[in-house]
């Protein structure tokens, strides 16, 4: 029988029951390996439960440094009985089954294919505890340490976790190391060895490990938020819920104890957008954190923030819709309702990072420019980013950087008489003055509002005040296109008269498709978009190839729409390649898709053009 | 309803308040109203009450939502910043306003239809935090601007002008306020400036979230016979519990009143509230008995009007949340940015 042998390049997926306590053996797993200094990615893979449905857990190993979500699996630890059949058929030929054996099972639900790996999990768990959740509890860390042992990992390193994990609760610290070395010398004594290795390497380097909720709460903190409401929504709670950690954390004042922050949840996703408007009307940077769902429940007050242009962030971390669709699954479905949220004419400008430490740079870049333009904003990424930890580079931060508070006038200023209307475009920009409410006793107050108004703030329907007005708004998101993060471009050694456009989450699948694709001599050049609007860079990019692949996490197409239809490209030119099953793109289909697609447009890859000549 | 702008010009000898300003500093600009229109009463009585209480105009922010009392904050203190938000969802924006900075005074005015109906959830939600503010409701039991239809404070069996007789129960706010939480709760009509002017002055002062339902007729659609939002319907069956003097720290207090016909509250801010008692052993400072009292006059078809609830000490969202004493809108990087230095070790907890 064939058998997988690799070092340091596999796939280990744990299928466990939610709420088993499962999640943090997993991550201990994960970061055993990261600390030898191989890269690997996990994922979460839930559902909408609290307790009893199955969660899967899947860790890439990768030396090579691919954090895409690879698909197929090399090693399954099948813990979970209602998806065995599924989990089982789910492994590669010549890979490796883990599972409890306490029980026997018939040959029937195993296949032949595959190496089979039993330990007899709760018969040892039961002979060790006598409390039941204990046995539950221990069982996660037994097996970790059985496939620790299986994969020759280093044991110290792992003690060395759960050492930090319980550090001042030395009364967990020491059962959780004695589970360990159960497993492990369960493990050494009666299991065969296996062809994967995990063995000690140097590629991690300074790179941290981190979820992008996390990653994109810290940098609200840092871009200065004061006020963040919210209402509980997968993925995006735990957003919110970092929020007030961190900041509990660095924006506690040392003297007082009190807080230099306002988190509130509201009683909607309306209160919350609501909250966030009147918070930065006022002159305090506010954001909240939702999903598809909740952009459709602000859509109104959007575009209230917009005609009255007022700042917002929104931190949209999407899952797969329309509806409730599903909600623990992750899609990048949202880019036009975001892009064009709410009735009238409206857009909004947005950003895509691509991991947790753009996420960081862009949360607080977004603050800086929904106060620059006067505007909501969206940070835009999803649950593979937000809901996962990613090993990623060290987070940044210029002491020397300003918040950009824009166009705000003092106290001082109008005293000395500057000149004041509210929506008169004053520097060409199409971005207005404005001012906080209270600043002075005799100027600079006006009345904000959703209804039409003058340049002086005064309500009016005359249809030539109206024109001015949204042809202003239109410039300023003129001036946006230079404010917003530039594409990141990527030229083929060669260059390529193909291209491919793509965005946020796909890009480490991307990172690796184009890898394989070069490998296979089919060079195209690449551009990640960052922002919207479209910087020029976007269309000349597409202009100057005959044809660009843009691949998206959803069934419509929506970057590629917004292309077209703000960048005026050709739709013929732009070819949809689209993964929305709810799982993360892989660079397998990716590499699928354009290949195929290459060869469509007659470019068959050099070396299968020599075989089939020979 | 005027079309004619007052002149700008002040008369020399109109009164001037402790800031040295008159009642025509605390104006706005004509209002757009149909005449007759209880909403410009209460726009008058605002504009009484703070000028009484010399607040400085430009420290008040007036925040509304849709509707014809939602756009009244243009008729008053023209030198506040104002807010016409969407509809039914100014208290989340009063909310983030209050969030932002803590110093200045809110005053939200809304409708029956912007808080009651579409807003309902917002006006529950914003009464349960606390939100340190004055809530106006200038209730009239109809939809104005879209003529004339039903709102959700419309008593079941009141009639429209078109002749509809409402079948739904309607819902009483000052019973709302008090169930969740407000801690000046009171009620009074557009008609009856003496009552209303001091209550809006306690509202202004109390720190904690002051709701107060004003009934304020309707003159284009709920004006006639068989209404029960209309002037004469109003001044026939509203029945006062008490009268509100505000006495600040400013003011000696130099009436004097027969002992027992009047209980005094102190405010956080110094201020006294002097009511004097005109409904026998009603005592304001009792939710529960307020609440049934407000019932129990509904049920014989009178409206309770007065300040039917204080709670003298008051506790304010920013106390819940405990908030530093400096408006968060005037931190700066200093007081909000961690710093590279911290980073670096963010960066070393997730190696």
């Amino acid at each position: 029988m064939k058998r997988i042998e690799s070092t340091n390049d596999f796939v280990v997926k744990f299928a466990n029951v939610n709420g088993s306590g499962s999640a943090s053996a997993n991550t201990l797993f994960a970061k055993a390996i990261l600390r030898m200094g191989v890269p690997v990615s996990p994922r979460n893979i839930f559902p909408s439960n609290i307790q009893g449905l199955p969660t899967w857990y899947e860790v890439r190993v990768s030396e090579a440094g691919w954090l895409g979500r690879r698909g197929g699996v090399d090693l399954m630890a099948a813990m979970n009985p209602q998806t065995w059949e599924k989990d089982v058929a789910e492994i590669e030929p010549g890979g490796y089954l883990f599972y409890d054996s306490t029980k026997p099972l018939p040959p029937a639900k195993f296949r032949d294919d595959i190496h089979v790996i039993g330990m007899p999990l709760m018969e040892i768990c039961n002979a060790t505890y006598s409390d039941p959740r204990q046995r539950q509890l221990f069982k996660n860390i037994i097996y970790v340490g059985a496939l620790s042992a299986l994969l020759e990992m280093e044991s110290a390193e792992v003690e060395k976790l759960i050492g930090e994990q319980y550090k001042g609760k030395e009364k967990l610290l020491e059962p959780n190391v004695k589970a360990l070395h159960l497993g492990i010398d369960f493990a050494r004594r009666n299991l065969a060895p296996i062809g994967l290795k995990v063995k000690r390497s140097d590629k991690v380097g300074r790179r941290i490990f981190l979820e992008g909720n996390s990653a994109a709460a810290l940098g609200c903190v840092y871009g200065g938020a004061t006020v963040a409401a919210w209402y509980p929504i997968t993925p995006s709670s735990s957003l919110a819920e970092a929020f007030a950690k961190h900041c509990r954390k660095f924006r506690t004042d040392p003297d007082t104890g009190k807080a230099r922050y306002a988190v509130v949840q509201a009683e909607d996703e309306l209160a919350s957008i609501g909250v966030v408007i009147g918070a930065a009307w006022n002159g305090a940077r506010a954001f909240t954190c939702t999903s598809g769902p909740g952009i459709s429940l602000m859509s109104e007050f959007i575009g209230l923030a917009y005609f009255a242009e007022i700042p917002a962030v929104i931190i949209d971390v999407q899952r797969a819709g329309p509806s409730t669709g599903m909600p623990t699954r992750t899609q990048q479905a949202d880019v036009l309702s975001c892009a064009y949220a709410s009735h009238g004419d409206t857009k909004h400008p947005m950003l895509f990072p691509e991991d947790p430490k753009e996420g960081f740079e862009m949360a607080a870049q977004a603050l800086d420019l929904a106060d620059r333009l006067q505007t909501p904003v969206f940070v835009l990424y999803d649950l593979d980013i937000g809901m996962n930890e990613r090993l990623c580079e060290p987070l940044e931060w210029d002491d020397a950087r300003h918040y950009d508070r824009g166009k705000v006038l003092s106290y001082q200023d109008l005293e000395a008489g500057k000149r004041f209307g509210r929506y008169l475009d004053l520097d060409g920009d199409g971005i207005t003055w404005r001012t906080y409410p209270g600043t002075h006793p005799k100027r600079g107050s006006f009345f904000t509002r959703g209804t039409s108004r003058d340049r002086y703030a005064r309500y009016t329907e005359e249809g030539s005040a109206y024109v001015d007005n949204m042809q202003r708004l239109l410039k300023k998101f003129e001036t946006a296109k230079d404010l917003v993060p530039r594409p990141a471009v990527r030229r083929a050694e060669r260059g390529s008269r193909f291209g491919v456009i793509y965005y946020g989450s796909t890009a480490p699948a991307m990172d690796e498709a184009i890898a394989i694709l070069e490998g296979e001599s089919m060079h195209v050049d690449a551009m990640r978009v960052r922002g919207f609007p479209f910087h020029d860079e976007v269309m000349d990019f597409v202009n100057s190839h005959d044809h660009t692949f843009v691949v998206e996490q959803n069934r419509d197409g929506q970057l590629r729409t917004l292309l077209i239809a703000e960048g005026m490209l050709a739709p013929e030119k732009l070819t949809p390649v689209l993964h929305y099953d709810g799982t993360p793109i892989t660079a397998r289909f990716i590499t699928d898709q354009i290949s195929q697609r290459l060869g469509a447009f007659n470019v068959l890859p050099i070396k299968k053009t020599q075989v089939a000549g020979s | 309803m005027t079309y004619l702008a007052k002149p700008k010009l002040h008369h020399p000898d109109l009164p001037k308040n402790a800031l040295g300003l008159t009642r025509r500093d605390y104006e706005g600009t004509v209002s757009t109203l149909c005449a007759g229109c209880g909403h410009d009463s209460i726009s008058a009585a605002i504009i009484q009450a703070c000028w009484e209480l010399a607040i400085q105009p430009h420290r008040v922010a007036k925040l509304s939502g849709i509707g014809c009392s939602s756009k009244t904050p243009t008729y008053f203190l023209d030198k506040s910043h104002g807010f016409n938000s969407v509809h039914g969802r100014m208290p989340s924006v009063l909310t983030g306003a209050n969030l932002a900075n803590r110093e200045l005074i809110y005053l939200g005015v809304s409708g029956d239809g912007d808080s009651a109906s579409i807003g309902l959830g917002q006006f529950a939600h914003v009464m349960r935090r606390g939100v340190n503010m004055t809530y106006i409701v200038e209730n009239n039991g109809v939809y104005g601007l879209t003529k004339g239809q039903f709102s959700a404070t419309a008593d079941r069996g009141s009639k429209a002008k078109r002749g509809a007789i409402n079948t739904d129960e309607g819902i009483d706010l000052v019973l709302m306020a008090l169930q969740l939480g407000a801690t000046y709760v009171a009620r009074s009509f557009s008609g009856d400036k003496g009552q209303l002017v001091p209550l809006i002055k306690g509202a202004l002062s109390h720190e904690g979230a002051a709701f107060l339902d004003v009934i304020s007729p309707c003159v284009a659609f709920n004006n006639h016979d068989g209404s029960t939002k209309s002037y004469d319907y109003v001044r026939e069956h509203n029945e006062a519990v008490n009268f509100l003097d505000v006495i600040t720290l400013r003011k000696e207090i130099t009436t004097e009143y027969e002992a027992g016909t009047v209980q005094e509250v102190r405010q956080h801010d110094g201020s006294v509230l002097r009511l004097r008692k005109i409904s026998e052993g009603y005592d304001p400072c009792d939710r529960i008995s307020a609440m049934n009292y407000v019932q129990s006059r509904y049920a014989v078809g009178e409206i309770a009007t007065g300040l039917l609830y204080i709670s003298p000490a008051p506790r304010d969202l920013h106390a819940a949340l405990n908030t530093v004493g400096l408006p968060l809108n005037q931190l700066g990087e200093r007081e909000l940015c961690p710093g590279s230095a911290a980073l670096e070790k963010v960066n070393e907890s997730l190696r």
